[in-house]
């Protein structure tokens, strides 16, 4: 524990405190009607109206008195402020603060809402109340940080985690907006498998509808149709090999090969991550569908009648790895750049071969990665829910059943609950066998020491294999996304060539008026809303999985398991999932941010957020702990080390967050297109409903000015944040190479 | 954390530029038929009255499911348009608000039976009547005869050339299976579904996404709505539009008050304005061919003309009510879409 001077209160706790005061006695305590934003009660009768008062002025004026217990844990830390920080009554006074004023919060915001009190045992306990509350506000918000912050404060002061104030804070923060944001309203949804018709709970409701030849019949062994559960996971087993492996030989042309065009490579193999859904399918189908150029021109070749085969699984399966191959290559990029020279090279010196060295040194090194990408793939092709749709034809999956369960013609929310926990089954079992298979193996290649070698060149037996594998991919993505080009300046896709750049004159039309500019565009709104959306998103979303990675890989803690599964969950729940469950669990007090863009950011950083953990514990399962040991052992916090040890170093896994994390929120669709509102409407759900309305031209031309501008935007990042230097030496003919 | 905390109220910063502050008299419009119609309504009707409306489009289904999970802290004020049913059922549920519109004389019949079996929570605003439409190129590659009844389409060459949409996603599927029970009776209704799944290549999603296959080449025969079929010739599509011998049913777009709407007052006027021939012939500008449901507004010449379909007395009270749809909807997974194929 850290010798603090006696009666020197840590800044932390004063500033904590002076939060809560904040909260409770000047800001509007409840929500505001006109949005988050909107600082109109600063004139509208603030402080006195009943909207907008702080909960000192509310209580003081008799209404809203249930708010008044909030006091004593206000008033608990400021005695604590006299103790010295060994002093156990500091660590008793603030843990108690913090557990009541958390405790209360909670109790009074879930039991008192728009109508009065939640729960009839209530009204029959103490009669109806003929009040009610609206969801949170700032004053509000502020003042639940505080007794959270206060809480772990008080928890460290007593000795956890070394006494370790910034960890346990960000442990007990990471833990907080995790249930807030990710178990509760998944709770709510899924307790929906066991209500019956009438609303009453029954086991046996989720029963009927779990045995259901729908979801497990093995009709396809015998020519019939299989159930949905065997299709996705037979694809996505699929999925995750095919793109492990192109990812890989991607990663290895790009690092450990003499090819002379990686940049161009690089460029292309991340297109389809920030393709819009639905674009490459369209693709697809004009190349290869019934009437495809490819098709027509191999039936007219060789004179065989042109088939469906694209529908179903084959056409569902190509667009996946068209689509996740890059989220692969992100992942093992990063790892196989990690592998230390040093131990390649003192392989060699010890007179093994390229191959062997290749074999037993490198390729079990780059494990972590491997497993990583096999994962991402295995639920990225599990929660992929705009492919099916397109492509799937007569294949069925979980993500497309459950989304259809919710807005089909027959509104069956337990059906959708239940189909819900048998993807989360899937996805979680992926999960554990990779850890299985990853074991308690050291992977640590960055170490304090010394470490300036090159990565030695593939061998030739491989070289030969991949770099042909990586250029035939390459190839076929060039020709997907040159068919997207040509298609958005056609008059009509298919049926009308002549070329025209009318799509995007309506798309992203300008006028020059004499107050300014004036976007007359019909894209423009929902253009502007999505670039703030996923800009406000992304650096939240990087960061918070980064501080979760670090505490997963730095750090040991009491249900440290139960934590990284917490965090691991989001990413397996399919969007459509989280749409509704937000909605259920959000709409209503204390939590009400339906409607607005907080809703959005928020859907958008619980669901990216495992991206950020997964690459940042690859990353930093690579960094040796002995370089955060010396930087503690020369004085520095927890704080200080993570921010100037290990943050540089985490270069790559940062770029990988942020790049996906905002590139997710402008190409998601499923969760998004329960959550968009009137006044934030979001590109994809927008470039849908052109499809549906058949204005392919539109539709494509705007999917391609988004790609433009994530690949500036990629670009962009890329120069912020800059390369990681672990101080090695290149490669003479690697000049230039990212 | 502090430095989060900073990030973070940066952040708010960038946002708070874009947020809005219009304090007007409003109306949020949940809407449900094509896009651009639906920004044209929403525009017209902001000039037309000064009320700012704020809409959201999305399909029935997605609304219907939107407003039903909202229910206990309604958002929206006014659903306007997408088939039917869905809006039958959430006035079965008491999710939508009872309203008399002035405006009401002024309609056909049908509209006004849809209110009356809805308990007047909900008004017909269009209709438009099954059929199927075809892609006359592909028709004619594969030498085939060109379709006319619902019964040529089980004969034997048609086979792997038809497509509908799966009734248990689609409200246009499901209106065709009622359809069918009504035109030739539950049995041999059954009997034809039986022989329709033999030639289907594909059970669709989405409702009119048969057709859309058709107008790309993707598919022969796509069973939908006849709007949408003719919507696809319009675009330049080889589309051509059968309305089928023997009658066929058909849908009514709807219009309902959400119940405990925000903005009951600016809601009504709404609804009021919808209904009249002014906002009804807006359809035309954006190349909606269903047919409206006030008698003095004017219908596209490329709409389908519904005095030459025979349309049947679709009995849209009994086939909306939740536990027929079940029925209908578990004897056809049950009985038809095990068969092989």
């Amino acid at each position: 524990m850290t010798l603090t001077k006696p009666n020197k209160a840590p800044p932390v706790l004063i500033f904590w405190i002076i939060a809560g005061w904040v909260g409770f006695c000047l800001l509007p305590w409840y929500g505001i009607e006109d949005g988050f934003w909107s600082f109109e009660w600063l004139i509208d009768g603030y402080p006195f109206d009943d909207d907008y008062a702080p909960a000192a002025f509310l209580i003081a004026q008799g209404e809203k008195l249930w708010l008044a217990p909030l006091l004593i844990p206000l008033v608990l830390p400021l005695f604590a402020l006299r103790c010295s920080k060994s002093d156990p009554a500091y660590a008793r006074l603030l843990v108690l603060a913090g557990s009541i004023g958390f405790a209360w919060m909670i109790a009074q915001g879930f039991s008192i809402g728009i109508r009065g009190y939640n729960f009839e045992w209530m009204n029959a306990a103490f009669g109806p109340l003929d009040d009610r509350q609206f969801g949170m506000g700032y004053g509000a918000m502020l003042c639940a940080s505080a007794y959270l912050f206060l809480l772990t404060q008080g928890i460290a002061a007593r000795g956890a985690v070394n006494g370790d104030v910034f960890v346990v804070s960000a442990i007990g923060g990471v833990i907080a907006i995790v249930t807030a944001f990710v178990f509760f309203p998944i709770a709510k949804m899924l307790f929906a498998a066991f209500v019956t018709d009438d609303g009453a709970y029954s086991i046996l409701v989720f029963f009927d509808k779990f045995f259901n030849d729908r979801i497990w019949g093995l009709g396809c062994l015998a020519g019939a149709r299989c159930g949905a559960a065997w299709n996705s996971l037979f694809l996505a087993v699929l999925v995750g090999l095919i793109t492990t492996l192109l990812g890989l030989a991607f990663a290895l042309v790009v690092t450990r090969s003499g090819f002379r065009y990686k940049r161009v490579m690089r460029a292309l193999t991340v297109l389809p991550i920030i393709t819009p859904p639905f674009v490459i399918g369209l693709a697809l189908i004009l190349l290869f569908g019934l009437s495809g150029t490819i098709t027509v021109y191999v039936s007219e070749l060789f004179g065989v009648q042109p088939t469906r085969w694209l529908y179903g699984l084959p056409g569902v399966l190509i667009a996946q790895t068209l689509a996740f191959t890059p989220i692969a290559f992100l992942v093992l990029i990063g790892v196989v750049e990690g592998v230390s020279p040093s131990m390649e090279e003192a392989a060699q010196t010890l007179r093994a071969n390229r191959w062997q060295t290749f074999r037993t040194v490198s390729l079990p090194l780059m494990r972590p990665g491997l497993a990583n990408a096999f994962l991402l793939g295995f639920i990225e092709s599990m929660a992929d829910f705009g492919n099916p749709l397109v492509l799937g034809g007569n294949f069925d999956v979980l993500s497309t059943e459950i989304f259809f369960a919710i807005v089909g013609a027959q509104y069956d929310q337990g059906r959708a609950a239940v189909l819900a926990m048998v993807l989360l089954f899937f996805t979680l079992s992926a999960f554990y066998a990779q850890r299985a298979w990853l074991g308690k193996k050291s992977y640590t290649t960055v170490s304090g020491k010394g470490d300036a070698g090159v990565h030695p060149l593939m061998p030739k037996g491989l070289a030969v294999p991949v770099l042909t594998l990586a250029l035939a991919w390459a190839a076929f993505t060039a020709v997907v996304y040159a068919m997207i080009m040509y298609g958005s300046v056609v008059e009509l896709w298919g049926v009308n060539n002549s070329l025209t750049f009318k799509h995007y004159v309506t798309a992203f039309s300008v006028r020059f008026a004499e107050e300014g500019i004036r976007w007359t565009g019909a894209a423009w709104d929902s253009f502007w809303t999505t670039i703030t959306i996923a800009a406000i998103a992304a650096p939240l979303t990087a960061a918070v999985g980064l501080v979760t990675a670090y505490l997963l890989t730095r750090q040991n803690f009491a249900g440290k398991n139960s934590f990284e599964f917490g965090t691991m969950l989001s990413f397996a729940i399919p969007g459509t999932v989280i749409g509704v469950s937000y909605i259920l669990a959000f709409n209503v007090p204390p939590i009400e941010i339906t409607g607005t863009g907080i809703i959005l950011v928020v859907s958008f950083i619980f669901r990216n957020m495992p991206v950020g953990v997964r690459a940042g514990i690859a990353s930093m399962s690579q960094i040796d702990k002995s370089l955060d040991e010396s930087s503690l052992t020369l004085g520095a916090n927890s704080w200080q080390t993570f921010r100037r040890v290990i943050l540089p170093l985490l270069r790559p896994a940062i770029l990988a967050a942020l790049v996906y994390s905002f590139v997710r929120a402008m190409t998601a669709i499923s969760a998004v297109i329960f959550l968009v509102s009137a006044e934030y409407d979001m590109a994809t759900s927008y470039i849908i409903g052109r499809v549906e309305n058949n204005d392919y031209g539109l539709a494509i031309a705007y999917s391609t000015t988004l790609i433009f501008v994530m690949l500036a935007a990629v670009g962009l990042l890329q120069l912020l944040v800059g390369r990681v230097q672990i101080g090695r030496r290149k490669h003479v003919e690697m000049k230039g190479a990212t | 954390m502090n430095r989060k905390a900073a990030v973070f109220a940066g952040s708010l910063v960038v946002f708070a530029a874009s947020a809005s502050m219009a304090h007007a008299d409003k109306l949020t419009l949940y809407c449900s038929a094509q896009e651009d119609w639906c920004q044209l309504m929403a525009r017209s009707f902001e000039d037309a009255t000064g009320i700012d409306v704020n809409m959201t489009r999305k399909s029935s289904g997605e609304t219907f499911a939107q407003i039903r999970a909202e229910s206990s802290n309604p958002k929206g004020d006014v659903w306007w348009g997408g088939t039917g049913d869905p809006h039958l059922q959430a006035a079965e549920e008491g999710l939508t608000a009872e309203y008399v519109s002035p405006m009401r004389d002024q309609l056909h019949d049908w509209a006004i039976s849809q209110a009356e079996s809805a308990g007047n929570r909900t008004i017909g605003i269009y209709s438009g009547a099954l059929g199927y439409g075809y892609n006359s190129d592909l028709l004619a590659a594969n030498n085939l005869p060109e379709p006319a009844c619902w019964k040529d389409l089980l004969k034997p060459e048609y086979k792997g050339h038809v497509q509908m949409a799966n009734p248990n996603s689609s409200g246009t599927a499901y209106t065709t299976l009622a359809s069918m029970v009504q035109i030739f009776g539950e049995d041999e209704g059954f009997e034809f579904m039986k022989g329709l799944h033999a030639n289907i290549n594909q059970y669709t999603k989405s409702g009119s996404a048969p057709i859309k296959a058709a107008g790309r080449g993707e598919n022969t025969i796509g069973i939908v709505f006849m709007h949408d079929a003719v919507k696809q010739a319009v675009s330049g599509f080889p589309v051509k539009v059968v309305a089928p011998c023997e009658g066929t049913g058909y849908e009514i777009g709807s219009m309902s008050i959400i119940d405990g709407a925000r903005n009951i007052d600016e809601a009504k006027k709404f609804y009021d304005w919808a209904l009249s021939p002014e906002a009804q012939n807006l359809a035309l500008e954006v190349n909606a061919f269903q047919v409206p449901s006030n008698k003095s507004a004017e219908t596209s010449e490329s709409a389908p003309d519904m005095s030459q379909i025979k349309l049947i007395d679709y009995d849209f009270k009994k086939y909306g009510s939740s536990d027929e749809r079940k029925r209908l909807l578990q004897k056809w997974d049950e009985d038809v879409s095990t068969l092989p194929q």
